[in-house]
């Protein structure tokens, strides 16, 4: 671990002192008229309020058996154990619980989705996740900072992670030549990761934040820390008696299963090619110096890419497949994308937008290739880099 | 406790269900199996009176980690609604103190909610069957009976109260009965009630039993005609208990009667009263009442802005994140009064409800805890 989270503190060092160079647009991105995002924004509204409306039993029943599956699965993979023959499917039974428990239910009711029902059990106020990040950590910079300033340059951090360059427009350094080696680390302990993604080491390196920010947020995470790993590496290995080494194995390995499958859908949502991001300029269209809410929208589907795939696989991806239509409604129950999706996609059609979507494989090689291209400097980055620095992107 | 019981309460059963806890998973199996949440059984229902409000009393068996109660005490419940929204209500535990574990009656009345919508209370007196099992709290609040009903005293104590209202001080007189010395309360007691109309009288028959018992207990009731209502007075509570303004009294009952018994007891500091809290609706769309910010203390007439911006308009400064009511962070608790969403438009007037206060806006008077 620590060598994943030194990485970072030498890349926020870098930033610190070189200005992020300005840069055209690389892309075209598709313009809309304000008339046009008025249009639009108002059809998207149109699709959420419906969903509001016929929220009921069908989404409880819904979420309340992926629960149970997720807990009867928890429950096997611990009793698994107990057998050594079957510990690969003891394993497999923890790794789809701890997917689930993260995925489908844990980021889908802490973005609120299921607050309506009224069960604390499924209220994003109180539920706790099976993964080291502390969800009140957590929802801050998801909820808050990535969904609310998705993909603009400078605001979301979940672009690179503070880490990686993922972007033409992040400036390049020598750093980012290991660009592939930290994405794999990254995706190895991605849940120690998140956990420390609230710390903002980079900020604090640049000098944004102060250590005294992240104070408050020690507490909380060591806790967290040390119960997860008491439960996975003490106690469970521990009950086990003489399979101690081999539940201890077997638990760590359904942490890394779930942390390389998380990786792989998350860095599928907004890392594809063709996904555009913004400059905060860009996010001003409204009259007040404010982001309209139809730009708003139109943000969220250009800078989202879905993933195709069946049933089960949505399931098990959280929906985080349907990315395009989270991100436009991060509060409406997750099981609603797929209805949605043929909707949202002949919106984005007559609008002309790009409704960026492909099987898993094809978006992880798109998000692999990408990793791997920006770890070398752009074709257009030499005489970028000479540019005089621009202040909007660092002043972010 | 058994040592099952035991045994699922422990900190090495929470470190090893941690983060969700025991309970998440017994309840898979059987709701009532739960160590830390309340639930409670529905065992009877019996009705008290009918008509258009009418009323029933619920016995509940709670799960083995009720606490039990004492007399006068609420406890809140909740009920999955149609359309699977969980509401919870308080009510106040009509039956005697309960030890640990013990059943519990309520005594509802079965109210219609707001705008024609299902309640709690409804579900209750209506949908409950024996089997059912709804959502408990332990039990609060301090209008109990602070006395030892097994200790014999000198004290007179008084009990005034109105419609459902008799509930608390029907628990604290069962109590007395119950736990003092051969059947009798063991101190003077008088029980003055006020009902709308004698049929809808609650506890008819176990009062008219009790008033008719050598047990120290005196009961007045006051029924109203249909037309016009028996209103509580001053002047009659002087000539029942000349010696009201030195006796420990407890009131409960609607706002106005309380108003008129507060009156009556200014300055004695012998009055502890309960009164209930009912969810006012305000015509769609109006600006007006004032918003109040409990925790705070702040108060100022509604400008019609979001709740987030009238209190930061206050000089508070409540947790925020989007402002557009996508990222939850904002959430609080409105105790009363109306709000309008305003992406949506939806109005809702449910008390303790959670709401995002970055959009939505008050529609009269409206109390945030803040």
């Amino acid at each position: 671990m620590t060598t994943t989270q030194s990485r970072p503190t030498a890349t926020a060092t870098a930033t610190a002192t070189t200005s992020e160079a300005a840069t055209e647009a690389t892309s075209a991105k598709v313009h809309l008229s304000p008339e046009q995002l008025k249009a639009f924004g108002e059809e998207l509204d149109a699709i959420r309020q419906h969903v509001l409306d016929t929220l009921g039993e069908d989404d409880a029943a819904y979420i309340r058996d992926i629960v149970k599956k997720q807990r009867a699965f928890e429950v096997a993979g611990r009793a698994l154990m107990y057998l050594p023959p079957a510990w690969p499917l003891a394993v497999a039974s923890l790794s789809i619980s701890k997917i689930l428990d993260n995925m489908e239910i844990g980021h889908n009711v802490m973005h609120g989705q299921y607050d309506w029902m009224g069960d604390p059990g499924l209220s994003s106020r109180m539920f706790e996740w099976d993964t080291v990040c502390p969800s009140e950590q957590w929802k801050y910079s998801h909820n808050y900072i990535h969904h609310t300033f998705t993909n603009i340059l400078g605001k979301d951090r979940d672009i690179g992670y503070g880490i990686l360059r993922m972007d033409e427009d992040q400036k390049w350094r020598p750093y980012y030549l290991g660009n592939p080696v930290y994405a794999f680390l990254l995706m190895v302990f991605f849940e120690w990761g998140v956990a420390l993604h609230d710390l903002e080491v980079e900020n604090i390196v640049s000098g944004k934040r102060s250590l005294e920010d992240n104070k408050p947020l020690y507490p909380g995470l060591l806790r967290k820390i040390r119960r997860q790993a008491l439960k996975d590496y003490v106690l469970f290995p521990a009950l086990t008696g003489p399979l101690f080494p081999l539940t201890f194995a077997g638990n760590a390995v359904a942490n890394l299963v779930r942390n390389v499958w998380t990786f792989n859908i998350i860095f599928c949502g907004h890392f594809p090619a063709g996904v555009e991001t913004f400059t905060e300029d860009e996010c001003r269209d409204g009259e007040n110096g404010e982001e309209t809410r139809g730009h708003w929208y139109y943000r969220q589907v250009l800078g989202s890419a879905n993933i195709s795939g069946g049933p089960l696989f949505h399931i098990m991806s959280g929906n985080l497949s349907h990315q395009i239509e989270h991100h436009l409604f991060p509060d409406l129950p997750a099981k609603r994308y797929p209805e949605i999706a043929p909707q949202i996609r002949d919106i984005c059609e007559r609008y002309g937008l790009p409704y960026n979507t492909g099987p898993l494989h094809k978006q992880v090689g798109s998000v692999f290739k990408k990793i791997c291209r920006l770890a070398l400097p752009s074709r257009s980055e030499q005489p970028a880099a000479k540019r005089a620095p621009e202040e909007q992107v660092a002043a972010a | 406790m058994s040592i099952t019981q035991t045994i699922l309460r422990s900190r090495a059963v929470a470190a090893l269900t941690s983060p969700h806890g025991v309970d998440r998973y017994l309840e898979i199996i059987d709701p009532m199996w739960s160590v830390h949440e309340v639930r409670g059984r529905v065992v009877d229902v019996r009705r008290e009176t009918g008509g258009d409000a009418p009323v029933a009393t619920i016995t509940l068996q709670p799960t083995t980690g009720w606490r039990g109660h004492r007399a006068g005490q609420y406890v809140q419940v909740g009920v999955d609604l149609p359309g699977s929204r969980r509401t919870t209500r308080c009510f106040t535990i009509s039956s005697a103190a309960s030890a640990p574990g013990e059943p519990i009656t309520l005594t509802v009345r079965s109210n219609v909610g707001e705008r024609g919508l299902d309640s709690v209370s409804r579900y209750l007196v209506e949908d409950a069957r024996p089997g059912t099992v709804v959502h408990l709290s332990q039990a609060e609040g301090g209008f109990c009976l602070d006395e030892s009903p097994a200790t014999p005293t000198n004290n007179h104590l008084l009990f005034i109260t109105g419609g459902s209202g008799i509930t608390p001080a029907m628990s604290m007189v069962r109590t007395l009965l119950r736990d003092g010395y051969d059947g009798r309360a063991g101190r003077k007691v008088t029980f003055l009630h006020y009902a709308r109309t004698a049929e809808d009288q609650i506890f008819a028959e176990e009062l008219a039993r009790i008033a008719e018992d050598d047990n120290d207990v005196t009961v007045h009731l006051r029924h109203g005609d249909g037309e016009s209502d028996s209103r509580f007075s001053e002047f009659e509570l002087r000539r029942l208990v000349p010696t009201y303004r030195d006796t420990d009294t407890w009131a409960c009952g609607p706002a106005p009667m309380l108003a008129l018994v507060e009156e009556a007891y200014a300055g004695t500091g012998r009055l502890r009263t309960e009164t209930f809290k009912i969810a006012g609706v305000v015509p769609s769309g109006a600006a007006e009442g004032d918003v109040a910010f409990s925790r705070s203390g702040e108060q100022a007439p509604n400008s019609g802005a979001s709740l987030l911006e009238q209190a930061e308009a206050l000089g508070l400064k409540p947790e925020f994140g989007c402002r557009m009511g996508i990222c939850f962070s904002c959430t609080a608790t409105k105790s009363s009064g109306t709000v309008r969403n305003v992406l949506t438009g939806e109005e809702s007037s449910l008390p303790d409800e959670q709401v995002r206060i970055c959009v939505n806006a008050p529609v009269g008077d409206c109390v945030v805890d803040l």
